[in-house]
């Protein structure tokens, strides 16, 4: 088993895996609340200690051995079993055995070289089980995600039950084969998945290091394997350790899909121990199953929904959201579903076109249904921009506008102090009819943004819509037909403005049409939904709704054989099918004519192929269709250029930066230029590998108000060479975490202080009267403690500070007068350090 | 923290809350019902208004009887109307900083705070609020400026008029000393409150410099004030946008409930559940009528007007713009064909009119869930759309124009303003006033109709009184407090007891235990709750230092040592820097004879040493000569040979000894090993 980890991304590693697992250590680091939660609860774990089946809690064996073990497969996926629940610790303590780096789970190996950690004065508290056999200890406090704290588990289970598990594919699921050979054919677009036998990782000790954790090469799915493989791969902790993985809370990034491509948007976040799942799209290139992302990933037989705790629906562009139906009804998933708005009405309608187009004009079977699609919908929770919503009582998330469509949002996504920030698809620059994007300095933790345009700075918009407008009015003087494919939702909107307004300025008389169907319902939601749109918009549309127009007129199939000028939007973009081709079938003998495609076109459909400047077409039936008309390419695409992702960037200003849906050799560009300019680490992985990003969270804790009265009242700002130092005690109580001044906290346990105080007797050769002795001693110290407080008191006593100085005396000596220096522990110091001085005696008083 | 409350009308709220270090004024109300004691601003010159006799004294001084007159036994003040501003003087204005609104109704005072008081700070609300709060705004502007009015009566408010009666200015004085404290005006204005504060409209100007200063918010948006205090918008149910808020800190939360309903309307419905665990709630904008059930008055508000309909004669609804209208033209839209009403015109006159209608429409986030399944589809959420489609429902902006033209009787017309005193309602009341066959119907709550109807008396028109209010109500009150467990209720006083037309009703009043604390105009309330704690974060380098001891079962103790830092009202500590490493063993030794100087403190110390296991640890440790001596209060230690003695106590441990740093740092060891440190 353990040889053929090496085989595996991350083997490197293997011998240490190795080493523990020998010595029994199965589980390294010991996760207890502030409560020192028992043993036996922490056992309730699958596997006994020190067994395979403990420490492999990520296993596919003993995870899916124990899903066996519980009627109904609810012992892993059940969040009450055991320590799954959520227990009171917000923050977690993590004790370890010093001098044996991480210690280990406890369990007999803990035995050896006990002793008290306390004085047998406490021994009469009655302490929970297994306090008494800690070794010494060092505690350490980590924060978990605030509030109702949950409990920390042993970090491997945790894992086990809520990260991502790579499985191998089962038989009756063809699509995960497909993908996985999919993935292995096409190298190099995903080049980072790693061929079998070649470990692929980071280097050992760098921690972020991007690993390659989710393709598992055919020929070794075997269980064992494969759960090793997840542990090794994806479990960051390969680098330094389990220890070092527990100690780090860390957010987990791996993308099912645009990783260094465009398409298929879905992308894995674990944040906090929260799980979720951004965009969940389909590949416009692909027919077959790698249209969709592959969920197995996430669980092969698990129920999707026990994975995840949230999807989040960026806009709805078919590849950001065409996988939902699929993903939430034939898949399973039947969590929370989050979008805006205009997301939830739109969606569901670009997604019935484009099952109609794949089940009605393809004759695809095995696809979902129109029932799926509303069903679907039904778990969808809209919200509102800005608004902060509360997933469960950790994880919350918050939309930003994004400005890419109508209700395209950027997600922040939060646990605790911890956050990501996901773009979605934005635009920085407003346009017609949308504004820019625009998100507050939140400092995420990482931001995941899109890449599509990642190595270009456009040109001002205002010159491309100027050569727009001129191309068309030039063919419709000349008696021309213009032929504009758009997608119903978005440019055509944008277009349509950009035209009505041309056309209302210099008084051109040519109709200008757009197809029926889809883009006038488009139009409606628009005008339903102006407060998406952009400002200029909004303020006028009491007055004039410009999504009401009154140039453009609904198309008629007879129109195209109208004689004379004439402009027509027809869907869809890339002339793969529908209105749009059939006019341009029309259209393409007469040189007249033009064509202006305002998008990208995927490959394979007539509008690429024009594009690339083919001008003889076959069409079905062996028609060979000469294309006469100009073709013209015009980038209206509302994609944030690489001057727009820098913008961005540097208003939310992230810790770290992950690049997504774009192509590998651009983003390599745009990361470089962003780790130049920010000084941030910039990451792109590839479909199916994992970015693992260690956090550092502090803890919160309450502070009382008195403590923090006191020390601020002492002047605000610490000064860099005196550091004044805040002293209290932190009490632990179940979840709750309270900073008290020391005196507050003995008060609140109802424990009284023992006060000790010294004395000590100071001999002075001083045959003076002790008046006299004080006086003197009263001077001496006033001269040399030029920064204290040295009072002489009326009853003959000195006192520095809080520390009382008599003279008295000698019983025997005459010429010797006894200093009685008193002093509590508090004041030791100072006390130690005024006998020491005294003891030299006292320089000869000038007579 | 304490509460100031600046306005006295109960659904119409300013109040300033100080939490914290931040000053945050809740809601900018305006009451408009002292416009009532104004004559009305008739869009047409109007000879019956003009005409009204000036009033006079019971002894015939007649000094004021420019300024006011009487009609049917009610005076008035013949001036350009004015409004009750929120107190001013009771808290310094410009140090506030920020202003929440709750809805559009309670921002109408906006103006007059953000412009005149020297208020630099953010207003906070939410997109519906904002514009529909700048169409009533415009709204009212326009109806008082488009009637310009040469007259500004000032002098019936002279204080001395105000206070005195039964006798001439000449004696006012007189009279006060000899304690007659009548009032010289007739009822109501003698009773009104405050006429000193009372200012005349704002100018468009004002108000969109005062909108300006609004930062739209979205409902749960988490927004930090200073780092100090969390605001939060939470949907309210009344209207279009309207709000609850809660200001909290991370120990304290104030909930601030402000006209909300439980009712299902067009609006989102209320959110509650974020109101629980709330140490204060203010409680505002209760019902007005909480007699009158609105599901009731709409169904009255239909017949009644089928009647007038049916009947010839026409229907006036005074109305604002925005609001209940909506819900209004939706019953009648379900209720014109079945009440054969179809060729009825509804004419819907205000200048804000068209934009209102328009925004309601595209506000689909706001609305309930059915509207929003409607926008879905898409279809606009209001059936008004249809209506005037269908040209059922017109709009105009006044009367002039193109109304006069389309103008049809018999005819339903909704217009403002629902006081009676101005907007193009004034016209109807003159025009339809005089036949018996027309019938107005009130819906809004805020005026009493029958004082909104005095100046127009003699009156043959029906006159209906379907005030639709669907704010809470006393019982969903009590069930909302049940169900929010609120720490401490604060209220207007007036809900604290029953309404005065109503003393026997005892279920008027707000109940809930411990009691509500009330406030009045002008009052300062001191909230009753003390904050003990704030949130501070420990690095977690610091929290890998910390070392927790365990003192009671499942209590935990660790002494913290570490570096307060403080920015932005954030407070995190941060470990010690570590002592700079001594350069060489002779800067060490001198270091060491150094006056201690940065004072290390050292932790308390609890618990008590028992004497027999001392005394044996003593001897482990090579002292051989120990001897124990029981006191009255616990027990004398000594050690003859090192000429030391140790008091032992219950709570307290004295070592006397000589000068001997190296035997007093043993026994302070021995000792320390008995008890635990904190």
């Amino acid at each position: 088993m353990q040889g053929t980890a090496k085989a595996l991304p991350g083997a490197a590693h293997g011998p240490k895996v190795r080493a523990r697992r020998e010595s029994g250590l199965s589980i390294p680091t010991l996760w207890v609340t502030a409560a020192w939660r028992p043993r036996k609860e922490r056992g309730s774990q699958p596997g006994t200690p020190g067994s395979e089946g403990g420490s492999g809690a990520l296993s596919g064996k003993s995870f899916n051995s124990s899903r066996k073990g519980v009627p109904g497969g609810t012992g892993l996926g059940s969040r009450t079993q055991g320590g799954w629940g959520p227990g009171p610790g917000r923050v977690l303590l993590q004790v370890q055995a010093p001098g044996r780096g991480r210690g280990p789970r406890a369990g007999p190996a803990w035995e050896p070289g006990l002793r008290p950690l306390h004085p047998p004065a406490l021994g009469s508290h009655a302490r929970p089980l297994g306090y008494a056999q800690a070794p010494p200890r060092q505690i350490r406090l980590r924060s978990v995600p605030p509030p109702p704290a949950r409990v920390y588990l042993p970090c491997r289970r945790r894992r086990s039950r809520r990260c991502w598990t790579r499985r191998p594919a089962p038989s009756h699921r063809p699509a995960a084969r497909d993908w996985l050979s999919a993935v292995q054919s096409e190298g190099p677009e995903r080049g980072r998945a790693f061929p079998a036998g070649a470990p692929e990782a980071g280097a050992p000790g760098c921690a972020c290091a991007v690993r390659a954790a989710g393709l598992v090469p055919a020929e070794l799915r075997s269980w064992a394997v494969v759960g090793q493989a997840w542990s090794v791969g994806s479990g960051s902790a390969a680098a330094t350790g389990w220890g070092a993985a527990c100690r780090m809370p860390e957010i987990r990034v791996t993308p099912l899909g645009a990783g260094q491509d465009v398409g298929r948007s879905c992308i894995l976040v674990s944040i906090g121990g929260k799980n979720v799942m951004l965009d969940c799209g389909m590949h416009m290139g692909f027919n077959d199953d790698r249209r969709f992302p592959d969920f197995s990933y996430i669980t092969r037989n698990g129920r999707l929904t026990d994975f995840l705790d949230c999807v989040i629906i960026s806009h709805f562009h078919l590849d950001h959201c065409g996988a939902l139906p699929y993903f939430s009804e034939m898949v399973g998933y039947d969590g929370p579903i989050y979008m805006t708005h205009p997301t939830q009405a739109i969606c569901p309608i670009l997604l019935e076109d484009y099952r109609k187009i794949a089940v009605d004009k393809k004759g695809e079977a095995n696809f979902f249904t129109s029932q799926m699609i509303k069903d679907c919908m039904k778990k969808v929770v809209a919200v509102h921009l800005h608004q902060t919503v509360q997933v469960d009582d950790e994880l919350e998330i918050k939309a930003y506008y994004a400005g890419h469509v109508l209700g395209a949002a950027m997600f922040q996504i939060k646990v605790g102090s911890e956050s990501v920030v996901y773009t979605g698809d934005y635009n920085m620059t407003p346009d017609r009819h949308l504004g820019a994007a625009w998100i507050d300095k939140c400092r995420p933790n990482l931001l995941i943004t899109e890449s599509t345009y990642a190595t270009t700075i456009r040109d001002s918009k205002r010159c491309r819509e100027r050569d727009f407008l001129k191309k068309v009015h030039e063919t419709v003087e000349r008696g021309g037909k213009v032929l504009i494919p758009v997608f119903a939702l978005g440019r055509a909107q944008e277009l349509c403005i950009l035209l009505e307004t041309f056309w209302e300025r210099v008084n051109l008389k040519a109709p200008i049409y757009f197809s029926t169907g889809l883009t006038e319902k488009a139009n409606h939601y628009y005008k339903l939904f102006i407060t998406w749109t952009n400002q200029k918009i909004r303020k006028t549309f009491v007055q004039r709704n410009m999504f009401e127009f009154k140039h453009i007129k609904a198309f008629d199939r007879a129109f195209a054989d109208n004689p004379g000028p004439m402009v027509v939007f027809a869907t869809p973009g890339m002339l793969h099918a529908g209105q749009s081709l059939q006019i341009f079938r029309k259209w393409a003998g007469n040189e007249k004519n033009m064509v202006i495609m305002p998008g990208y076109c995927v490959q394979g459909t007539v509008g690429h192929k024009i594009l690339s400047g083919q001008r003889k077409l076959e069409m079905e039936g062996r028609q060979v269709l000469e294309v006469k008309m100009q073709v013209e390419y015009m980038s209206f695409s509302a994609h944030a250029d690489a001057k727009g992702i820098m913008q961005l960037v540097g208003q939310a200003e992230p810790e770290s930066v992950l690049l997504v849906h774009g192509e590998a050799k651009k983003m390599e560009f745009l990361k470089q230029k962003i780790e130049q300019e920010f000084r941030v680490n910039c990451y792109m992985p590839a479909n199916g590998e994992t970015v693992t990003l260690p956090t550092s969270p502090s803890i919160p804790v309450g502070i009382s108000l008195g403590l923090l009265k006191r020390e601020m009242a002492q002047g605000l700002l610490p000064s860099a060479k005196k550091p004044r130092l805040l002293h209290g005690t932190l009490i632990m109580k179940d979840s709750s975490f309270q900073l008290v001044s020391s005196e507050q906290a003995l008060k609140e346990l109802g424990l009284a202080e023992h006060q000790l105080r010294f004395t000590c007797r100071v001999h002075l050769h001083d045959s003076r009267k002790e008046q006299e002795t004080a006086a003197r001693v009263y001077s001496h110290l006033k001269s040399v403690l030029k920064d204290h407080c040295v009072q002489h008191l009326p009853d003959g006593s000195v006192t520095v500070e809080s520390i009382l100085i008599q003279a008295a005396a000698h019983s025997e000596d005459p010429g010797t007068k006894v200093l009685l220096v008193s002093w509590t522990y508090q004041d030791e110091e100072l006390g130690s350090y005024l006998t020491s001085l005294l003891k030299k005696g006292l320089p000869q008083a000038p007579s | 923290m304490k509460l100031y409350c600046l306005s006295g009308h109960p659904t119409l709220p300013c109040n300033v809350l100080k939490f914290k270090s931040t000053t945050i004024m809740l809601d900018c109300g305006l009451d408009m019902t002292s416009t009532l004691n104004f004559l009305p601003l008739p869009l047409v010159q109007s000879p019956r208004l003009s005409n009204l006799p000036g009033w006079s004294l019971k002894d015939g001084n007649a000094f004021l009887d420019k300024e006011l007159k009487e009609c049917s036994g009610h005076v008035f003040v013949d001036s350009v109307p004015e409004f009750c501003l929120p107190e001013t003087e009771l808290i310094d204005l410009s140090t506030v900083d920020v202003i929440l609104i709750s809805n559009y109704h309670c921002m109408m005072a906006l103006p007059y705070i953000t412009e005149h008081t020297g208020f630099t700070g953010t207003v906070y609300a939410t997109e519906p609020t904002v514009q529909i709060g700048r169409l009533l705004m415009e709204e009212l502007v326009n109806f008082i400026e488009r009637v310009p009015k040469a007259q500004s009566a000032s002098l019936w408010k002279n204080k001395d008029i105000q206070r005195n009666s039964g006798c001439s200015m000449e004696d006012g004085w007189e009279c006060r000393d000899g304690g007659r404290k009548t009032r010289l005006l007739p009822s109501p204005l003698k009773d009104a409150v405050e006429v000193s504060t009372w200012r005349r409209c704002y100018t468009m100007q004002e108000v969109n410099s005062a909108l300006s200063k609004i930062q739209l918010v979205g409902y749960s948006q988490k927004i930090e004030l200073f780092g100090a205090v969390q605001v939060t918008p939470l949907s309210s149910g009344y209207a279009l946008g309207s709000s609850n808020w809660i200001i909290q800190s991370h120990y304290e939360k104030v909930s601030y409930v402000s006209g909300s309903s439980l009712l299902t309307t067009h609006p989102q419905p209320m959110d509650q559940a974020s109101l629980k665990n709330s140490d204060v709630l203010v409680l505002t904008g209760l019902t007005q009528i909480p007699t009158a059930n609105p599901d009731g008055m709409v169904g009255e508000f239909c017949s009644n007007l089928a009647l007038t309909v049916r009947n010839g004669g026409n229907v006036l609804v005074p109305c604002y713009p925005s609001g209940v209208i909506y819900d209004l033209l939706e019953c009648l839209y379900q209720y014109i064909d079945s009440a054969g009403l179809s060729n009825i015109p509804f004419y819907f006159i205000s200048p804000v009119a068209n934009s209102s209608l328009e925004f309601s429409q595209i506000f689909a986030e706001w609305l309930c869930h059915n509207k929003q399944t409607k926008v879905y589809l898409p279809e606009p959420p209001f059936p008004h759309a249809e209506l005037i489609q269908t040209n059922k429902l017109r709009h105009y902006p006044s009367i002039h124009g193109d109304f006069s033209n389309d103008f049809r009787q018999p005819c339903v017309v909704f217009t403002g303003h629902p006081s009676l005193r101005f907007g193009d309602v004034v016209h109807f009341m003159e025009l339809w006033g005089k036949s018996s066959l027309n019938t107005v119907i009130f819906t809004e709550p805020d005026f009493s109709y029958l004082e909104a109807l005095a100046p127009y008396q003699p009156l043959a028109m029906k006159c209906i009184y379907c005030p639709i209010d669907t704010r809470l109500n006393f019982i969903q009150v009590s069930k909302l407090l049940k169900e929010v467990q609120p720490l401490h209720v604060v209220c207007p006083e007036q809900y604290t007891q029953p309404p005065p037309a109503q003393s026997h009703r005892m279920d008027l009043m707000i109940d809930c235990q411990p009691p509500a604390m009330s406030y009045r105009r002008a009052e300062v309330l001191a909230l009753p709750f003390k904050r003990l704690f704030e949130k501070i974060e420990i690095m977690p380098e610091l929290a890998d230092s910390l070392v927790p001891m365990e003192i009671k079962p499942g209590i935990s103790l660790a002494t913290v040592s570490a570096v307060l830092h403080t920015k932005d009202n954030k407070h995190v500590l941060q470990p010690p820097p570590r002592p700079a490493p001594p350069t060489s063993g002779k800067k060490r030794k001198r270091a060491s004879e150094d006056i201690p100087d940065c004072k290390v403190l050292k932790p308390l110390l609890s618990g008590s040493i028992p004497v027999e296991q001392f005394v044996q640890t003593l001897e482990k440790h090579g002292f051989s000569d120990v001897k124990v001596e029981d006191t009255a209060k616990g027990h004398i230690v000594l050690l003859q040979e090192a000429e030391t003695l140790i008091q032992i106590e219950e709570d307290s441990t004295h070592i006397i000894c000589d000068n001997d740093e190296m035997l007093r740092v043993r026994l302070r060891d021995l000792v320390l090993k008995f008890l635990q440190k904190f």
